[in-house]
C-alpha cells in the first residue's frame, strides 16, 4: 500500500483530537504515516503530532489560520496530486465533511464518509459505516484506485500512546490563488443559559419520544421530586421545547452525571458521545432494538408516557 | 433568488415500530412496514428556502430521487410554497452512492436557473452527510456543510453560519451561486396550509428517467458509484442494559428501587 496521508485538525488555537486518532488509525493499517498540518504558527501542534506519524508535512500561512474548506481543498489536492498517497484520512467532523466529497470529487477519487472502522484488505480500504440510525451496519467497497480518501468518526478509533518521533518538515503553500468565494469570517460560541448541565448531579433527559411539549410538565415534575435538572437530545431542541444549552451531545453538551435517565432517546451516536461521562445510564424507550440500550446500565422498553407517571408515585412512595 | 431544494424520502426512524431487517440479497431492508416521512434535515431545508422566497422572492424547485411514493414529500414541500419539481425515478438509480446520486441531482438542474441549492445536511437512513457537498463540486460552485444560519448579504454573497462540534457557530460569507447543506434547528418549519395543499395537487411533477437526465448507464446506480455499499450486517453489540421486566406500575416499582439503593433519589 502507498503512503497514508492524515489530515490534522485544529481549531481555536487547539488541536482536536480526532487527529492523534486519526494517526492511531493510519499507524494500524501500516504503511508510513505523514500528518499535513496546515496552519498558522502551530509549532506546538506539529511537534505533538511528530510522536504519532513518520512525517509531518506542515504548511505555515495565515491563509489556514482558521478553517476554510476552499483553502483546505486547493491545498490537499495539490499535494495529493504530488504524493498520491495510497489513502487519505479525515475527520468526519464540522471541518471534514465541508471538505471530504467535494475534494474527492474534484480529485476523482473513490470516497466514503463517517467510518466506523477501516481494514486493507490487500492494497485497497474496507470500511464499515452505521445505517438507520446505527440500527446496521454495512460495508463499503471501493472501485480500484490510486488514492482513496475516507472520513472517519470521531472516536472511532480511541487515540493511542503515538512513540513515533516523527521529521517535521515545513513545505511551501502549494496554494497561490487568493481564496475569494467563500471567506471565514469569525466564531459564535453557543448561548450560556440559566443552568449548567455539564456540572448537573442527575439529568432527566427527553427525545423525541415524548411527543409533544404538552408531555413536558410531567417530565418537570419527576425531575423536580428527583431534584434533577432537565436536558434533552438534539430533536428536543430542535423542535423548540427546550433551550439550545439543554442539548447533549456532539453538537451540544458532554455531560457527567451521577445519573442520565434518557426518555425517549434513540441514542444516536452523536448523542452518546455526550453521556459516556454519566456514572449510570438508565433508558425508557418503547423500541427494544433503539441503539441507547447499548450505553444504557438499565432499561425500560415500555411507552415513557406511562412508565414516568408510575415512577413519579413510586419515587413518591420510596421517600414516603 | 431562485432556489433548488433536494427533498429524500426516508423510513421515519423515530417510529418505534420501525423495524430494520436486512433483505434476503444483504443488500437492501425489508421496506414493508416502514411508514415515510421527508428527512428531518430536508424539512428545514425546505423551510429555509421558503423563507428566503417570501423575503427575497424568486422561486423554489423542489427535486428528489425516488419513487412514485415520494409525491407525498414533494407534494409537502410544494405545498409549503415551493413552486415546481423534478423526480428523478428509474429502476437504474438504484444503489447510487452519494457520488452518482449528486451526479444525477445535478443532472435535474441543467434546465434549472438557480442562484442557490440546498440539501439536508445528512439523510437519517443512509447518513453519508455528502450529496450536498458532491454536488456542489459537481456544479462547480461554492458551498457550506452543515450551515444553520443564513442571511443573504446582498445578491452576489451569503452569510452562513455552520454549526460545529459543541454548538459552535462558524461565520462564512460565501458567493452565490452556491450550495448549503442545512442542518436542523435553524428554523421551525411550517405545516402546510389546507389552501396549500389543494395548489399543491395542481402543481406539475416533472419526471426524469435515465433517458431524460443524459446520463449514460455506467454514470448511475452501482456502476457510476465509486463506494459501493457491498453487504449489510448485524452490529455486534457489548453488553446490554439490564431490562426491567413488567408493567409500568412493576417496572417503575423496581427501578425507583434500584435508584433509591444507589442514593439517588
Ligand atoms: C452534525 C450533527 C450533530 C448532531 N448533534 C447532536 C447532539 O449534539 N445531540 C443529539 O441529541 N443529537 C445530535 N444530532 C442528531 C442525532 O443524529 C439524532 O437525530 C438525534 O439525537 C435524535 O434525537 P432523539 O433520540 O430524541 O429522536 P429519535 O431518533 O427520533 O428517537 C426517538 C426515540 O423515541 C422512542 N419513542 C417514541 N415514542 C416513545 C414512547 N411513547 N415511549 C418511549 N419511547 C418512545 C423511539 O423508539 C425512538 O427511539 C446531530 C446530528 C448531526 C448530523
Ligand atoms: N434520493 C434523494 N433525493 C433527493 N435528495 C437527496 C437524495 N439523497 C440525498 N439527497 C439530499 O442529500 C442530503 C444528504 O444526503 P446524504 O449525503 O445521503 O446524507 C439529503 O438531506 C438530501 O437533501
Amino acid at each position: 500500500m502507498g503512503d497514508i496521508l492524515v489530515l490534522a485538525e485544529h481549531r481555536q488555537g487547539e488541536l482536536r483530537e480526532v487527529t492523534l486518532e486519526l494517526l492511531t488509525l493510519a499507524g494500524q493499517l501500516g504503511g508510513n504515516v505523514t500528518a499535513l498540518l496546515l496552519g498558522s504558527g502551530v509549532d506546538d501542534f506539529a511537534s505533538k503530532i511528530a510522536g504519532f506519524a513518520d512525517k509531518v508535512m506542515v504548511v505555515d500561512d495565515p491563509m489556514f489560520a482558521d478553517f476554510n474548506q476552499m483553502a483546505y481543498q486547493a491545498a490537499l489536492a495539490e499535494i495529493i496530486k504530488n504524493d498520491k498517497p495510497g489513502l487519505v484520512l479525515i475527520g468526519n467532523t464540522g471541518q471534514g465533511v465541508d471538505l471530504v466529497g467535494s475534494l474527492a470529487v474534484e480529485l476523482d477519487l473513490p470516497f466514503t464518509t463517517d467510518a466506523i472502522a477501516v481494514v486493507m484488505e490487500g492494497d485497497k480500504p474496507v470500511v464499515t459505516r452505521q445505517y438507520y440510525g446505527g440500527k446496521i451496519n454495512g460495508t463499503i467497497n471501493f472501485k480500484d484506485a490510486e488514492t482513496y480518501v475516507i472520513g472517519v468518526r470521531e472516536a472511532a478509533v480511541p487515540a493511542g500512546e503515538g512513540g513515533k518521533s516523527g521529521e517535521v518538515a515545513k513545505v511551501d503553500n502549494p496554494v497561490t490563488a487568493e481564496i475569494t468565494a467563500r471567506k471565514f469570517l469569525e466564531y459564535v460560541e453557543a448561548a450560556i443559559g440559566d443552568v449548567d448541565i455539564t456540572q448537573s448531579a442527575l439529568l432527566v433527559s427527553v427525545g423525541r419520544g415524548i411527543r409533544e411539549d404538552k408531555n413536558l410538565p410531567m417530565i418537570e415534575e419527576l425531575a423536580a421530586l428527583m431534584g434533577a435538572d432537565i436536558s434533552g437530545s438534539r430533536a428536543v431542541i430542535d423542535a423548540g421545547w427546550l433551550p439550545a444549552d439543554r442539548q447533549v451531545g456532539i453538537s451540544g453538551k458532554t455531560v457527567k452525571p451521577k445519573l442520565y435517565l434518557a426518555l425517549g432517546i434513540s441514542g444516536a451516536f452523536q448523542h452518546v458521545t455526550g453521556i459516556k461521562g454519566s456514572d449510570l445510564v438508565v433508558a425508557i424507550n418503547k423500541d427494544p432494538d433503539a441503539p441507547i440500550f447499548q450505553y444504557a446500565d438499565f432499561g425500560i422498553v415500555d411507552d415513557l408516557l406511562k412508565v414516568v407517571p408510575a415512577l413519579i408515585d413510586k419515587i413518591k412512595e420510596t421517600k414516603g | 433568488m431562485n432556489i433548488v431544494v433536494c427533498v429524500k424520502q426516508v423510513p421515519d426512524t423515530s417510529d418505534p415500530d420501525t423495524e430494520v431487517h436486512i433483505d434476503g440479497t444483504g443488500k437492501g431492508v425489508d421496506q414493508g412496514k416502514f411508514s415515510f416521512v421527508i428527512n428531518d434535515a430536508d424539512n428545514f431545508a425546505v423551510e429555509e428556502a421558503i423563507l428566503l422566497k417570501e423575503k427575497h422572492g424568486g422561486e423554489v424547485t423542489v427535486v428528489n430521487i425516488g419513487p412514485e411514493a415520494a409525491n407525498q414529500v414533494i407534494r409537502m414541500a410544494l405545498a409549503k410554497g415551493g413552486d415546481s419539481a423534478v423526480r428523478l425515478d428509474d429502476e437504474k438509480f438504484a444503489y447510487s452512492d452519494p457520488v452518482a446520486t449528486a451526479r444525477l441531482l445535478a443532472s435535474a438542474l441543467k434546465d434549472v436557473e438557480y442562484d442557490l441549492v440546498m440539501t439536508g445536511c445528512l439523510a437519517t437512513d443512509d447518513g453519508y452527510g455528502a450529496v450536498g457537498i458532491a454536488l456542489a463540486q459537481l456544479l462547480g460552485v461554492p458551498h457550506a456543510a452543515y450551515a444553520k444560519t443564513v442571511e443573504v448579504v446582498d445578491d452576489k454573497k451569503l452569510k452562513v453560519g455552520r454549526e460545529l462540534e459543541g454548538g459552535l457557530l462558524e461565520m462564512n460569507e460565501i458567493e452565490l451561486p452556491c450550495v448549503l447543506a442545512i442542518q436542523t434547528g435553524g428554523n421551525e418549519p411550517r405545516y402546510a396550509s389546507f389552501k396549500g395543499i389543494r395548489e399543491a395537487s395542481k402543481k406539475e411533477i416533472k419526471v426524469m428517467d435515465l433517458a431524460a437526465t443524459g446520463l449514460s448507464e455506467d454514470q448511475v446506480g452501482e456502476a457510476g458509484s465509486v463506494a459501493v455499499m457491498t453487504q449489510y450486517s448485524v452490529p455486534e453489540v457489548g453488553e446490554l442494559a439490564e431490562i426491567l421486566e413488567g408493567d409500568p406500575a412493576e417496572t417503575a416499582g423496581k427501578l425507583a428501587g434500584i435508584l433509591k439503593e444507589k442514593g439517588l433519589v
